[in-house]
C-alpha cells in the first residue's frame, strides 16, 4: 500500500542495522545509537533532552492524567501510522477530560526484524502529531522482544494536560433535554484500516479520520465554559458502544435520530459491503459534547469553525425516560434499541 | 447512496404501510425466509409499524444457525490441527460447538481466520504452500457459487494445500419442511431474494401450486420488504395463491446461469442435518467425486465426535416459525450473544440475535 507522505526535513541517519535486533534492547551501545541519533533527534525537546531517569514538569492548577496502548495492525494505514495514532490517542483523552494537553511519555514495544525505516516513519509521524497537538515527549522507553512475540510495534502513550479554568466535565451533570453533539463522520478509520487488513483488501480513498482534537475542545470551553456538560471520543466499539457507556453510567436515556447521524457515502458503501453497521466501527478524530438546549446551537457553530468538525451534528437529546438504553429513530421511523455490543463486531456470511 | 436511499425513503415507506393497513382486513402470518430480511425488518421496527392483524414470523434462513455442532466440531478440530489454517466467515466463529466455538479456539492458539470470500482463501493458499488452508463452507445458495469458484480455481492452480469443509444448505427444501408441519402457521412466504438471485424463481412454483400458498420473492430494504408484505396481503385477501418476483431489479427469473453451471460442475445434491431441525432429504450440496482431493473430510482424517446439543435451546422452533424468541424462558438471561445457548442467538442473521440487539424492551 501507499504510505502516508508524512516527510520530516532531516533524512533518516544512518544506522549499523536496516532492521531492529535484540540489541537495539540490550541497553548497550546499540540501544544507545538507537536512541541518540534516532529516537532524541527527531522529538527533540528541552525536557527530553535533560535525559533523566524522569521528566521534572512545570503544571499549574488540576491536571488530567491518562493512557492508552496502541497495537493497530496493519502499522501503516490510508490516512495515517500507529504513531500519530498514539499521540492522537492520548492527547484526545486528555481533551475529554477539559484538559489542555502538554506532555506525553512514548513507549516502544518492537519486535525483532522491524524495519528501521518503518520506525523512522512512525517517529516522524509522532513529532508531526505532537507538534499539532501542541505537547512535548517528555520521556520514554523502548524494548525488543523476540520475533514472533510482538507484531511489529506496539506504543503506549501517557499524557498530563492541564484543567482548563472554565471546565467542568462529569458525567453526573448530564441532564435530562440536554443535546448530544457529534462533532463529524462516523466509521471512517475502522473501514480505512480494514480495508487494507490482509484478506479483506478494497480499493477504497477513504483515510483514517485520526487528528487531535485539542482546538476544537479549547473553544467550546473558551466560548461555552461549564455548559460544556459531558466529553467522550467514540474510539473502540464505535458511537454505539460509547453512546450506551454513557447512558448506563449517568442512568439516563438517549434518544438519537439516525438520519441526523454524519456518515460519509463510501463508509457506508464499504459497510453495506463488509456487513459491518457503522454505529459500532472505530473513530479516532470524532467526539460528542453534551450541552444544554439553549447551548447547542452555539456550540455546533463553534465546531464547524474547525476543519476537523465541519460536518458536526445534533443528533439526538438525552431522556428521563429509557434509564440506561440508548434508542434510535430510524429512516424508516420505527424505533429500535441500539445495544452494547458483544465483542468484536463479525461479518456476516450473505 | 444511490440504489440504497431510493429503498429507505422515509415517504415511501409511509405510503407501503398505509396500504398494507387498508387491505388488510383479516388476520394473517407471513414468514420472511431469509435471516438478512429478519434483521432488516426489526432494525427498521417494521413489526411495530404494520397492522396489529399482520403477524411476522422469522424463517430458517440463517446458515449460521443450521450447520449442525458435528460440522462445528470437525471445524474446530481442523483449526486445532497442526499446520492447518481454518478460514470462515466471520459470524461462524462465534457460534457453540459441542465444547467451545471457533473463536474460543482460536484463543487457544488455533489459526483460524476470518475472510470474506472463499478465494481469499485460495489465494493464501498460493501465498503460504508450507500451510494446509480450509474453508470452513458455509451457507445457502447465495454462497455456493463462491465456494464451487474456490474449488475450480484451487484446481486450475494445482494447489495441493486448499480443501473445503461443505455445510451447504438449501431453501426449498427446508420450506418445503416447513409446510409438511401439520402446526405450522404460515399464510404466505417472503421469498429470500439473493437465493433466487442465484437460483432464480422457477423452483418455487411447484410449491406454490401443492400448498395453494403465496410466494413473493423479496427484496431487504425497508421499501423492498414492505413491497412484498404488501404484495402478500394482496393475495391472501383475494384468496390467490401465486409466486411474485417484485425484486426484479435483482432477480431474474432464470437466475444467474454462470453461479448456477459453477455450482452444478463442482457440487451434487445431498441429504443434509439442519441443527434444531433434524435430516432433510435433498436439502444440501457435497462436493462431487472429481473434486475429492478438496474435500477436507476425505483430505483429513477427522475422528467422529460425540455432539453436545444444549437441550434448553428450542431453536428447532424458532428456525420453523412455531415459536418466537421472546417466547423463550432463556432469552436475554441465560442466553445471550456473549454467551449462547444456541446459534440464533449469535449469528448477525439469527432470529434470537435481532431480537435481544434491537427489539429488548424497546
Amino acid at each position: 500500500m501507499n504510505k502516508p507522505s508524512i516527510h520530516l526535513n532531516c533524512p533518516m541517519p544512518k544506522f549499523d542495522f536496516d532492521i531492529i535486533t535484540p540489541g537495539h534492547g540490550s541497553g548497550g551501545l546499540l540501544t544507545h545509537r538507537l536512541l541518540e541519533s534516532g529516537v532524541f533527534s527527531i522529538l527533540k525537546n528541552e525536557f527530553l533532552d535533560q535525559q533523566h531517569d524522569g521528566a521534572i514538569l512545570p503544571v499549574s492548577g488540576k491536571v488530567a492524567f491518562s493512557t492508552d496502548s496502541f497495537v493497530v495492525s496493519p502499522i501503516f494505514f490510508p490516512g495515517g501510522n500507529i504513531g500519530e495514532l498514539a499521540v492522537n490517542g492520548t492527547v484526545n483523552d486528555l481533551s475529554m477530560c477539559g484538559a489542555i494537553p502538554r506532555y506525553l511519555s512514548l513507549s516502544f514495544i518492537l519486535e525483532e526484524g522491524l524495519r528501521m525505516e518503518d520506525l523512522w516513519e512512525i517517529l516522524a509521524g509522532i513529532r508531526l502529531a505532537a507538534d499539532k497537538a501542541g505537547v512535548q515527549i517528555v520521556t520514554g522507553d523502548t524494548k525488543v522482544v523476540e520475533k514472533g512475540k510482538g507484531d511489529q510495534i506496539f506504543i503506549n502513550t501517557s499524557g498530563i494536560g492541564e484543567i482548563h479554568p472554565h471546565a467542568d466535565i462529569h458525567l453526573n451533570r448530564i441532564q435530562p433535554g440536554d443535546k448530544i453533539i457529534l462533532s463529524g463522520e462516523i466509521a471512517t478509520h475502522g473501514i480505512a484500516i480494514l480495508s487494507v487488513r490482509e484478506g479483506l483488501e478494497f480499493e477504497t480513498d477513504i483515510l483514517s479520520d485520526t487528528t487531535s482534537l485539542h482546538l476544537p475542545v479549547k473553544h467550546l470551553l473558551d466560548e461555552l465554559g461549564e455548559n460544556v456538560r459531558f466529553l467522550r471520543d467514540p474510539t473502540r466499539g464505535g458511537l454505539a458502544t460509547t453512546l450506551n457507556e454513557i447512558a448506563q453510567k449517568s442512568g439516563l436515556g438517549i434518544d438519537i435520530r439516525q438520519p441526523a447521524i454524519p456518515l460519509d457515502s463510501r463508509v457506508e458503501a464499504a459497510c453495506e459491503m463488509l456487513g459491518l453497521d457503522p454505529m459500532y466501527v472505530a473513530n479516532e478524530g470524532k467526539f460528542i459534547a453534551i450541552v444544554p438546549t439553549p447551548f447547542a446551537e452555539k456550540a455546533l457553530a463553534i465546531l464547524q469553525k474547525h476543519d476537523e468538525c465541519r460536518k458536526a451534528a445534533i443528533i439526538g437529546e438525552v431522556s428521563g425516560d429509557h434509564p440506561g438504553q440508548v434508542i434510535m429513530k430510524s429512516i424508516s421511523g420505527g424505533r429500535r434499541v441500539v445495544s452494547m455490543l458483544p465483542g468484536e463486531q463479525l461479518p456476516r456470511i450473505c | 447512496m444511490k440504489y440504497l436511499s431510493e429503498y429507505r425513503d422515509p415517504e415511501l415507506i409511509q405510503a407501503y404501510l398505509s396500504e398494507i393497513a387498508r387491505i388488510t382486513t383479516r388476520p394473517w402470518t407471513l414468514m420472511e425466509i431469509c435471516g438478512g430480511q429478519t434483521h432488516s425488518l426489526i432494525k427498521n421496527g417494521i413489526p411495530e409499524l404494520l397492522p396489529e392483524k399482520i403477524r411476522m414470523i422469522h424463517g430458517p434462513g440463517c446458515p449460521v444457525c443450521v450447520t449442525p455442532v458435528s460440522l462445528i466440531d470437525q471445524a474446530i478440530f481442523l483449526a486445532e490441527s497442526k499446520g492447518v489454517v481454518l478460514c470462515s466467515f466471520g459470524d461462524m466463529i462465534r457460534v457453540p460447538g459441542s465444547l467451545n466455538s471457533l473463536l474460543e479456539a482460536k484463543s487457544g492458539g488455533a489459526d483460524v481466520r476470518i475472510l470474506y470470500s472463499p478465494l481469499e482463501a485460495v489465494s493464501l493458499a498460493q501465498k503460504y504452500p508450507e500451510k494446509e488452508f480450509v474453508f470452513f463452507a458455509v451457507g445457502f445458495e447465495t454462497t455456493a457459487p463462491a465456494n464451487a469458484l474456490s474449488v475450480i480455481r484451487a484446481q486450475q492452480l494445482g494447489l495441493k494445500n486448499f480443501s473445503i469443509l461443505t455445510s451447504h444448505v438449501l431453501v426449498p427444501p427446508a420450506m418445503e419442511a416447513i409446510l409438511s408441519d401439520p402446526l405450522h402457521s404460515v399464510d404466505a412466504f417472503l421469498a429470500a431474494g439473493h437465493v433466487c438471485a442465484i437460483m432464480g424463481i422457477s423452483e418455487y412454483l411447484p410449491l406454490v401450486e401443492k400448498y395453494h400458498i403465496p410466494m413473493v420473492v423479496t427484496g431487504f430494504e425497508p421499501v423492498d420488504l414492505l413491497q412484498g408484505i404488501l404484495m402478500a396481503v394482496r393475495q391472501l385477501e383475494k384468496g390467490e395463491a401465486k409466486l411474485e418476483n417484485p425484486y426484479a431489479r435483482v432477480v431474474l427469473k432464470e437466475g444467474n446461469q454462470r453461479a448456477i453451471q459453477a455450482i452444478k460442475q463442482v457440487f451434487e445434491v445431498s441429504d443434509r442435518e439442519w441443527r434444531g431441525i433434524g435430516e432433510i432429504p435433498n436439502s444440501g450440496y457435497e462436493l462431487k467425486a472429481d473434486f475429492a482431493d478438496f474435500d477436507a473430510r476425505k483430505k483429513f482424517d477427522i475422528p467422529p465426535t460425540v455432539v453436545k446439543e444444549n437441550s434448553e435451546c428450542m431453536a428447532g422452533e424458532i428456525l420453523k416459525g412455531l415459536k418466537n424468541p421472546v417466547q423463550c424462558p432463556h432469552f436475554g438471561t441465560r442466553c445471550t450473544p456473549e454467551s449462547p445457548l444456541g446459534a440464533p442467538m449469535v449469528s448477525a442473521e439469527g432470529a434470537c440475535a435481532a431480537y435481544f440487539h434491537f427489539h429488548q424492551h424497546a
